[in-house]
């Protein structure tokens, strides 16, 4: 993603110096032109064409925030219970992801998460132990947790 | 300045407050270590985070500028505050706080046992 970005920047320098305009605009024009030829080359690369990954990002920022909403409409109800209704647990999950910053992203999410809380990661990083506050809903949180995030920072990496 | 933007950045200013009075709540009421973790690395986060968007909107709309160290400030706690979580909660596991009816504590247990923490 890196080399095709900054093969970008490259093209919209090149784009300014053809113009011999020195301005934003004339930058942005020459990026957009830039990122129309990656577009079209996309074939001559290992990795797909970058705006993917960046619009990937996009997502993923949008899923953070929207877990920590989610997370904070149940942290207050659980606390706000006249009964404390609570069953806490900790629980090991598996994850497929490999690299020390996946895990870390991933890590990340499950602490915003709705009643989840990262307890540690194995040394191979094959595992993560996890500390819910419910110990009904482990399962829906494992497969939520594999279905959505993991997902979604794989289409990242990839 | 409208009523309309008075109206929603007071109403996110409240909230953050409101949720960070539930974090001390939350605080006061829980258990132990790990489920006061819990009420203190979400709704810690969110109550700052919307006190921050707050300001950062009061002053865009007053003086018509973003101000950028709010904006990094937003930043910096959204990503800082889950990693605090975490190093909480595991510290405390590690040097032995007791788990409050702890019931499927399966793995970390046994993982443990096996390594010798130290």
């Amino acid at each position: 993603m890196s080399f095709q970005l900054l093969l970008n920047v490259i093209i919209a320098f090149t784009w300014m110096f053809l113009r011999g305009i020195w301005t934003l605009p004339s930058f942005i024009i020459g990026f957009f032109w830039g990122a129309v030829l990656l577009f079209v080359f996309r074939r001559f690369f290992h990795r797909r064409f970058y705006l993917h990954k960046v619009y990937a990002i996009i997502k993923l920022l949008f899923i953070f925030i929207r877990e920590l909403f989610k997370a904070n409409i149940a942290v207050t109800k659980d606390v706000m219970r006249p009964k404390l209704n609570i069953q806490p647990a900790i629980f090991a999950m598996p994850t497929r992801l490999e690299s020390e910053w996946e895990i870390t992203i991933l890590s990340l999410l499950i602490t915003l998460t709705p009643g989840t809380l990262v307890m540690d990661v194995s040394d191979d990083n094959s595992t993560i132990y996890i500390h819910a506050i419910n110990t009904d809903d482990i399962d829906d949180i494992i497969t939520d947790i594999q279905q959505t995030f993991e997902k979604a920072i794989m289409e990242v990496s990839r | 300045m409208t009523a309309i933007s008075d109206l929603i950045i007071g109403i996110i200013i409240l909230m953050g407050a409101l949720l960070t009075v539930v974090t001390m709540i939350g605080l006061i009421r829980l258990p132990d270590t790990y489920t006061r973790s819990h009420a203190a690395s979400k709704s810690a986060t969110l109550g700052v985070l919307l006190i921050l968007v707050g300001c950062l909107l009061f002053f865009w709309i007053k003086d018509g500028s973003i101000n950028g160290q709010l904006l990094l400030g937003i930043v910096f706690v959204f990503i800082t505050s889950p990693v605090a979580g975490h190093l909480l909660g595991r510290a405390a596991y590690y040097s032995g706080s007791p788990v409050w009816k702890g019931t499927v504590r399966d793995d970390l247990k046994d993982k443990q046992k096996k390594t010798k923490h130290v």
